[in-house]
């Protein structure tokens, strides 16, 4: 870049720098419906939640609820459980993403926007609609025993829902869009000439797979991956009815408090933690990925 | 390392109803430079794609000296290619990328670090084995990816359209290290272009291809100097195209002045003259016309270009001319002026007669 001249020449230099303001001013003026939205809907809400889970319940300041949640086991299965839940949704999404989005990738554009909206379709369905969904074809009585049963698959009816199986299907299925989306994307942008130029060298489809495609497209499962997992940490309404009362994630925990005990303390602060924790898990895995590029959209 | 020549057999390929390509049949010589020229959408890149066996043609035969290949896949041919946008990969450095074809090969790590790095310096590329691609300019992507295609030794090197993407003066002095390139490895190269200078620049001989067909094939002097037909003399080089009528005994004429005499092929079909710019010179008064075919006309338009100065002449049948002249005796004329009358004319050598459409 050249260096910048010693002097400027005055000529229309004030009024152009006035100018310059006023547009800048302008723009600023644009975003602060939107700044005054966050402040009101998030800032002051987790603001209010943070000074909350530091409160006992004679309204004094106090770690009582965080020591709680150190001394009681149960606090430690939930987060157990929520981890669980989460890794596991993750790699199933990826398991089954993964083709998803290759195959995806592979056809001609004007077929894939079919395909996508296949995808999406579901995505736009309301999630407690499709959780409910899964509730009648999971249940004892529901299409899937019944199906299975009348064909000779097993004779029992296996118990699909009300526990880890139930949660993790539903789970599954919601999550699945967040996962093949940035796949899909980033496997677009695969230069198509390099797997060409890979075969041309001598690569044999498995090997431009593996050596060329594969790694290439790791950016956008690594990107899928964090925004599913980080999702299902927070996740509440899926666990709540599908697990029915026996898979205990950290938001159906925090329910429970609010609902048995009405102990605003104790609920904010497994709030807090679950918040904190998520931001530690982004920042380390961003520092650990070099992510910068792909969550923040330098190409 | 011996060049290999390809023998194409009515290789033909369609897109529903279209012809990409139409019962094409080409002989490649071993160790020749030869390009394929022609507008986008040509079928030249389709005709390079099924050398490389990217694309399935419906029919036909493509013959890598006495071996089939048409049925072989894509990696199985051997052949070193160049892509436009050079299709290097991202994620490997410059040795990485021109050691992977070796490694495929399974050549031994000590030979492969021979090689990539003999064939760096042939691309003047010896620092740069540790960089990203990202790392690199336009011009060195380029030579990677040469190098990576000429690395494994391959008896045919097929380039598509690979300077496209440099600028102007990078192009220029790209086209003749390539040119250098090919002598020195002397392998079979197949290059497509859609710029007519660099097809003469490069290659030993060009093939000028249109709709699937190839129209012309020849050396550059050939196909610039002869060219078939219209579409060839319009897309190589500049050219004026005028229309010529038949008189009562057969000739050829321009408005009055017969141009070619009485033949038998000349019946029963309309011909055009074909005049190069460059080969029309400006005539002043005192000079004697007489050994050439001359026009009057009145200047449309001059324009200086630096290496040359165009004009513009609309003869009096409202036919223009366009001639291409030297600054220099552009600046000797003082009648170049927009509106005067000016005499040009055309040596009898310089006339190219080709079948009017």
């Amino acid at each position: 870049m050249r260096k910048k001249q010693n002097s400027i020449p005055t000529l229309n230099h004030d009024s152009l720098q006035q100018e310059k303001r006023k547009e800048q001013l302008f723009s600023l003026g644009l975003s602060i419906p939107a700044l005054i939205s966050i402040v009101l809907i998030i800032v002051i809400p987790i603001g209010w939640l943070f000074s909350l889970s530091f409160v006992n319940s004679n309204g004094d300041f106090s770690l009582e609820n965080y020591q709680k949640m150190i001394e009681y086991k149960s606090y430690a299965r939930v987060f157990y459980t929520t981890f669980e839940v989460s890794v596991l949704t993750t790699a199933l999404c990826v398991f089954i993403g993964y083709p998803l989005a290759y195959f995806l990738s592979q056809t001609p554009e004007k077929y894939a926007g079919f395909f996508l909206l296949a995808v999406l379709l579901p995505f736009w369905t309301s999630l407690l609609v499709r959780t409910y969904a899964w509730l009648v074809l999971l249940q004892r009585k529901g299409l899937i025993n019944n199906f299975a049963i009348d064909l000779g698959i097993w004779d029992t009816p296996i118990k699909l829902v009300h526990n880890l199986n139930g949660t993790l299907i539903g789970m599954v299925h919601i999550m699945l869009p967040y996962l093949i989306l940035p796949l899909y994307g980033a496997m677009r942008r695969i230069d198509k000439n390099g797997i060409y130029a890979a075969a041309n060298l001598g690569a044999t489809p498995a090997q431009s797979f593996w050596l060329i495609f594969f790694p290439l497209s790791l950016p956008g499962v690594v990107a899928g991956t964090l925004i599913v997992f980080i999702l299902c940490l927070g996740f509440y309404v899926t666990p709540a009815v599908l697990g029915g009362g026996h898979v205990i994630m950290v938001s159906t925990h925090i329910t429970a408090i609010l609902e048995n005990q009405f102990n605003w303390g104790a609920a904010s602060a497994l709030g807090v933690v679950l918040l904190v924790t998520t931001f530690i898990i982004l920042i380390v895995l961003t520092k650990l990925l070099k992510l910068n590029n792909i969550l923040f959209g330098k190409a | 390392m011996d060049a290999l020549p390809i023998k194409i057999r009515s290789l033909t390929k369609t897109y529903g109803s279209i012809y990409a390509l139409k019962s094409v049949d080409l002989n490649i010589n071993s160790g020749e430079f030869l390009t394929l020229l022609g507008p986008s959408g040509s079928g030249k890149t389709t005709l390079l794609m099924a050398v490389a066996g990217f694309s399935r043609p419906d029919a036909g035969s493509v013959l890598f000296g006495e071996k089939e290949m048409v049925l072989s896949p894509p990696h199985k041919r051997d052949v070193g290619m160049v892509f436009q946008n050079y299709a290097l990969f991202p994620h490997m450095t410059v040795a990485e990328n021109i050691a992977f074809p070796l490694k495929l090969r399974k050549i031994k790590p000590k030979e492969q670090a021979d090689q990539v790095n003999a064939a760096l310096a042939t691309v003047q590329l010896t620092d740069y084995s540790k960089r990203k691609i990202d790392q690199l300019s336009g011009g060195q992507r380029q030579r990677v990816a040469l190098a990576r295609a000429f690395v494994f030794k391959p008896r045919i090197l097929l380039m598509d359209e690979p300077l496209a993407a440099l600028d102007k003066k990078l192009r220029e002095q790209m086209q003749i290290e390539l040119k250098q390139l090919h002598r020195q490895l002397g392998v079979t190269t197949v290059y497509v272009t859609h710029d007519q200078r660099e097809a003469l620049t490069m290659s030993d001989r060009v093939a000028v291809i249109n709709e699937g067909e190839i129209i012309q094939i020849g050396t550059p002097e050939q196909i610039y100097s002869n060219p078939k037909n219209s579409f060839v003399a319009d897309f190589i080089g500049e050219s004026t195209i005028l229309p010529l009528t038949p008189n009562n005994r057969g000739d050829l004429c321009y408005s009055d002045s017969i141009l070619y005499s009485a033949k038998p092929e000349f019946n029963n079909k309309n011909w055009a003259l074909v005049i190069r710019p460059e080969r029309l010179f400006p005539i002043s008064n005192s000079e004697n016309p007489k050994t050439s075919i001359t026009f009057e006309g009145k200047i449309m338009e001059f324009v200086f270009q630096g290496e040359s100065t165009l004009g513009i002449i609309q003869l009096p049948n409202s036919d223009q001319l366009t001639i291409r002249i030297s600054p220099t005796i552009a600046a000797s004329f003082t009648d170049f002026k927009t509106g005067q009358t000016i005499m040009v004319g055309l040596n009898h050598n310089d006339k190219i007669l080709i079948p009017a459409n």
